[in-house]
C-alpha cells in the first residue's frame, strides 16, 4: 500500500481516498459527485492527450482534468 | 392563456441524465413551453397535466447534482422550490445510478420539501444486473418510491397517484434528519436554537437546513441572512468558525468536506439494507465502458470524433438546403409578386427590400436551426457529446475555453461554410458561464457561409493560382484567431479561474424520438418569436440607411436626359424589340440593352453613395485607407452587417454594375482585377478584416439573447471590428512597406 496522487495513477489502477484537499466550488464539485474519503475509484481511462481522466467510481464514469486530480490523494495497492 | 397561478404546482428534480426531460415529456406531452428564468439564462420548462381531474402546473428543473450556491442551475432550482413551495416535487432518479442520485433526494429532504422519488429506469438497471427494492427504500426514506420507466411511461399513472396524495396529505418527512457527527451536529444544535429565536429566514427555510447552509459557507444564504439580520447572522459565522477550526486542529478537515461525508456515509447505510441486489460487480465494464474503450482510443478516438463531427455539419448544412431553397423560393416568387403588382417606388422597395428579404432573412435561418439543434440533441441525449468535450478539453482549456465548445464553432463554420446563428445557440450545451461567453463571442470569427463567397470573388480575382491554399490559410487565420482571442478575453474582460471540469460521462443510450423533437422545436420557436422581431426591425433599418437620402430630382433629371437621348439615337425598330420578351435580340437591341443598363448602374451608385451608407463610407475613406479601403469598400462593408454575401452585391452596385449575383460575380472579379486602387495586397487586408469585423446582425442579435445582456451584442460589434481593422491596417501597412503582393 501506497500514498499517491490521483494524476500519477494508470489507467485500469484501483485505489481509495485519502483525502480531498482543495476548498470552493472544485471541492464542491468533486465532493458532489461523490468523491470522499474512504471510496474506491477505477482509472477507466484518459482522453487522447493523456487529459483529462475518466474515473469509475460509486459505479458511474466521471471525468476530471489533472490539474483538478492532482488535489486527491489516493492509496494505492501496488 | 392557461393561469399557473391558480393551479397546484409539482416540480421535477433530478440530475442531469436521470430521464427527467423525457419524464417530462411522458408526463406534459405538447401541453408545454419554454422561457427563462427571471434575470438568468437558465431555461425554464414548464407544462401541464390533468390526473384524475385535477389541473396541475408542473415545472421541469434544472438537471443538478447538488443543491449548493455555485452554478446558476442549482440555485435557480433552489429558489423555485423555495419561493413556489410546489404541493409536490418529483424526484427522478436513475436506479442504474442509486448512490449518486440519492446525494440530490438527501438535500431535497433537508429541505423538508413534500417528495417522492421516481425510481427511472428500472430496465436499464435490470439489465445491469441491478435489482432494487423501492418499499424498502421507500420505508427508510420516509417518503414514496415509484418504478418508473420514463421513456415507456411505465408507472407514471402510479407515480401521479402518490404525488397528488401527498399534495392533499400536505408534508413530507418532517422527522427526516442526517446526523454529521457530534461535532457538527453540536453546533447546528446551537444554530438551530439561535435561527428559531430570532426567526432568521425560517419562513422560507427549516431551521437546521439553514444551520447547515452556513456550516458549508453557501454565499447566497449567508447574503441573505446578513441581509435580514447581521448581528445574528455573525453569531452563526461565528459557531462555524469555531467548528472549523476544531475540526481543522483534530479531524484535518473542514465542515463543507465532513458534511458530503456523512451525507454519503447515510446513503451507504441505507443501501447496504438490502435495497440494492446485485448480481454482477458495480465497476465491472458495461456495454457502454466498452464502447468508450474503443470511442475515445487514443487513435480511433479522434478519427470517430472527426467523423462524428463532420457527419453532423454535413447533415445540418447538407440537408437543411432543400427546406432553405422552399423557403428562398417562396420569398422570391413572393417578391416577384409583390413587385409586378405594385408601381416603382419607395413602397415597392421597403415591401421587398426591407420586409420581404428581413422575414426571408429571418425564416431563412429556421431549417438551419431546426436541423443543427435535432443534430446536436442526438449526439448530447446519445451521451456523444460528453465524450467529445472530454476528448478536447485539453486543447480547449488551454484557451480559456471548454471540451464542449467545439460544437459551437464547428457550426459556425470551423468546418468552412456553417453559421454562427445556429452556432452561438449551440453554445447552450455549455454548463459554465465564463466559457460559454468566450465561446460565444469568439465563434463569428469562423468562415461562415455568407462569407464564402466574398472570399472566393477575392482569391479568385487576385490569388486565381493558389485558390487552394488561400482558402487553407483563411481557415487556419480564422481559428487561430478565434482560440487567440478566447485566451485574450479570458484573461481580460472575462477573467476568473476556469469551471470545474468534472464532468459526468453518462452510459451511452438511445435518445427518444419525441425527445429529440420536442427539444428541435422548442429551440427553433424561441429564435423565430424572440429573434424575429428584432432582426426585421434592424432589417427595414439597414433598408433605409442604403436608400434614404435619395438623389436629389435634379441629379435623376440627368439620368432620364441620358437615357432618353440613348433611345432616340436608336431606329424605332429597336426601341419596338425592346419592349418585347424577346430571349434573343439583334445586335443593335442588345446594344441599346447595354448602353441603358450602364446608366441604370450609374443612376444606383450615385444614389448608394447619396445615401447615409454611402456617405458613411466616404466620410469613412480617410481612415479606411490604413487598410487600403475606398469608399466603396467601405459601403459594401456596412452592408455586410445585414449579411455578409450582402458585401457582393453592395460592391456590385458601387461599382455600377448592377445587381450582381454573388454565386457568380465573374463581371465584378473582372472588374475589381483592374481597377484602380486595388492589388492583392488590399485584397488580402479586406480578407483578414472580412474574418473579424462585426458579426451579421443577426448573429448580433443572438449573442445579445444567449449571454443575457445587449451589453455583450454591442461588445462583439466594437471590439470585433476594432479588432479586424488593426490586423487589417497592419497587413497593409507592413505589405505597403515591404512592397509585398504589388502594394
Amino acid at each position: 500500500m501506497s500514498l499517491t496522487n490521483m494524476r500519477q495513477m494508470k489507467v485500469n489502477q484501483s485505489g481509495t481516498i485519502v483525502s480531498i484537499k482543495v476548498a470552493g466550488e472544485l471541492g464542491r464539485r468533486l465532493r458532489d459527485m461523490g468523491l470522499t474519503r474512504g471510496v474506491e475509484v477505477t482509472v477507466q481511462g484518459r482522453a487522447p492527450l493523456f487529459d483529462p481522466v475518466a474515473l469509475r467510481v460509486r459505479g458511474f464514469t466521471l471525468s476530471l482534468r489533472n490539474n483538478e486530480a492532482d488535489y486527491i490523494e489516493v492509496e494505492v495497492s501496488e | 392563456m392557461e393561469k399557473p397561478m391558480k393551479k397546484k404546482s409539482i416540480a421535477l428534480a433530478g440530475n442531469p441524465n436521470s430521464g427527467k426531460t423525457t419524464l417530462f415529456n411522458e408526463l406534459t406531452g405538447a401541453r408545454q413551453h419554454v422561457g427563462n428564468y427571471p434575470g438568468v439564462t437558465v431555461e425554464k420548462k414548464e407544462g401541464y397535466l390533468t390526473h384524475n381531474g385535477s389541473e396541475l402546473h408542473i415545472v421541469d428543473l434544472p438537471g443538478t447534482y447538488s443543491l449548493t450556491a455555485y452554478s446558476e442551475d442549482e440555485v435557480v432550482a433552489r429558489d423555485w422550490l423555495t419561493e413556489s413551495r410546489p404541493v409536490g416535487v418529483i424526484n427522478i432518479v436513475d436506479a442504474a445510478n442509486l448512490e449518486r442520485n440519492l446525494y440530490l433526494t438527501v438535500q431535497l429532504l433537508e429541505m423538508k420539501l413534500p417528495i417522492c422519488v421516481s425510481l427511472n429506469m428500472i430496465d436499464a438497471a435490470k439489465i445491469r444486473g441491478i435489482t432494487i427494492d423501492a418499499d424498502k427504500l421507500s420505508n427508510l426514506l420516509g417518503i414514496p418510491v415509484v418504478p418508473t420507466i420514463a421513456r415507456t411511461g411505465k408507472g407514471k399513472n402510479k407515480l401521479m397517484d402518490k404525488v397528488l396524495k401527498l399534495s392533499r396529505d400536505k408534508r413530507g418527512n418532517n422527522a427526516f434528519k442526517i446526523s454529521y457527527g457530534d461535532d457538527l451536529d453540536n453546533a447546528l444544535m446551537e444554530m438551530e436554537t439561535i435561527i428559531r429565536k430570532a426567526d432568521l429566514l425560517t419562513e422560507n427555510w427549516p431551521a437546521r437546513w439553514i444551520g447547515v447552509k452556513y456550516l458549508e459557507n453557501d454565499a447566497h444564504v449567508i447574503e441573505k441572512g446578513d441581509k435580514v439580520n447581521l448581528e445574528v447572522s455573525e453569531q452563526l459565522k461565528a459557531i462555524t468558525q469555531k467548528v472549523a477550526r476544531h475540526l481543522d486542529a483534530t479531524l484535518d478537515t473542514y465542515p463543507e468536506a465532513l458534511i458530503a461525508d456523512y451525507r454519503y456515509g447515510y446513503i451507504s447505510g441505507i443501501l447496504k439494507q438490502g435495497v440494492v441486489q446485485r448480481r454482477k460487480d458495480a465497476n465491472r465494464l458495461q456495454l457502454s465502458d466498452k464502447v468508450d474503450k474503443i470511442v475515445t482510443n487514443r487513435i480511433l478516438g479522434p478519427l470517430i470524433m472527426i467523423a462524428v463531427v463532420y457527419g453532423l455539419y454535413h447533415f445540418t448544412f447538407t440537408y437543411s438546403e432543400i427546406p432553405i431553397s422552399w423557403f428562398e423560393r417562396f420569398f422570391e416568387i413572393l417578391n416577384g409578386f409583390v413587385s409586378d403588382r405594385s408601381p416603382d417606388g419607395l413602397f415597392k422597395s421597403l415591401v421587398t427590400s426591407g420586409i420581404i428579404d428581413g422575414v426571408g432573412g429571418v425564416l431563412g435561418f429556421v431549417p438551419l436551426i431546426m436541423f443543427m439543434f435535432f443534430g446536436i440533441a442526438l449526439l448530447e441525449d446519445s451521451g456523444y457529446l460528453a465524450r467529445v468535450a472530454f476528448m478536447l478539453d485539453r486543447v480547449f482549456s488551454a484557451f480559456g475555453l471548454h471540451g464542449s465548445s467545439v460544437m459551437a464553432f464547428i457550426v459556425s463554420g470551423g468546418i468552412a461554410g456553417g453559421c454562427a446563428v445556429p452556432g452561438v445557440m449551440a453554445t447552450r450545451t455549455l454548463k459554465s458561464r465564463r466559457e460559454r461567453l468566450a465561446t460565444l463571442l469568439t465563434v463569428p470569427f469562423m468562415n461562415c457561409g455568407a462569407k464564402l463567397p466574398v472570399m472566393a470573388l477575392l482569391i479568385g480575382a487576385f490569388f486565381a493560382e493558389n485558390q487552394a491554399t488561400m482558402m487553407l490559410i483563411i481557415t487556419l487565420i480564422s481559428w487561430g484567431g478565434a482560440l487567440l482571442t478566447a485566451k485574450l478575453l479570458r484573461s481580460t474582460v472575462i477573467q476568473g479561474p476556469s469551471t470545474p471540469f468534472v464532468m459526468e460521462l453518462p452510459p451511452y443510450r438511445l435518445p427518444t424520438l419525441k425527445g429529440l423533437f420536442i427539444h428541435t422545436w422548442e429551440r427553433t420557436w424561441q429564435y423565430i418569436k424572440k429573434a424575429g422581431t428584432v432582426i426585421l426591425g434592424i432589417s427595414v433599418l439597414l433598408w433605409a440607411l442604403m436608400t434614404f437620402p435619395q438623389l436629389p430630382l435634379s441629379q435623376l433629371e440627368i439620368f432620364n436626359q441620358q437615357k432618353a437621348v440613348v433611345m432616340q439615337a436608336a431606329s424605332p425598330a429597336v426601341t419596338q424589340e425592346l419592349e418585347t420578351e424577346a430571349l434573343v435580340f439583334s445586335a443593335e437591341t442588345a446594344m441599346l440593352r447595354r448602353k441603358l443598363a450602364t446608366l441604370d448602374g450609374q443612376e444606383a451608385e450615385a444614389a448608394l453613395r447619396y445615401s447615409v451608407a454611402g456617405r458613411i463610407g466616404i466620410v469613412l475613406e480617410p481612415v479606411s485607407q490604413l487598410a487600403g479601403f475606398d469608399w466603396r469598400t467601405n459601403i459594401a462593408l456596412v452592408g455586410g452587417f445585414a449579411a455578409k454575401e450582402v458585401v457582393i452585391s453592395t460592391l456590385g452596385t458601387a461599382y455600377s454594375l448592377g445587381n450582381v449575383d454573388p454565386e457568380a460575380a465573374d463581371s465584378l472579379s473582372d472588374t475589381l482585377k483592374n481597377a484602380p486602387g486595388w492589388s492583392p495586397l488590399v485584397a488580402l487586408s479586406l480578407i483578414i478584416f472580412t474574418i473579424f469585423y462585426a458579426p451579421c446582425f443577426i448573429t448580433v442579435v443572438c449573442i445579445a439573447r444567449e449571454a443575457g445582456s445587449w451589453k455583450w451584442g454591442a461588445f462583439s460589434v466594437i471590439f470585433n471590428t476594432t479588432l479586424a481593422f488593426t490586423l487589417a491596417v497592419a497587413v497593409f501597412q507592413i505589405g505597403t512597406a515591404g512592397g509585398f503582393l504589388g502594394g
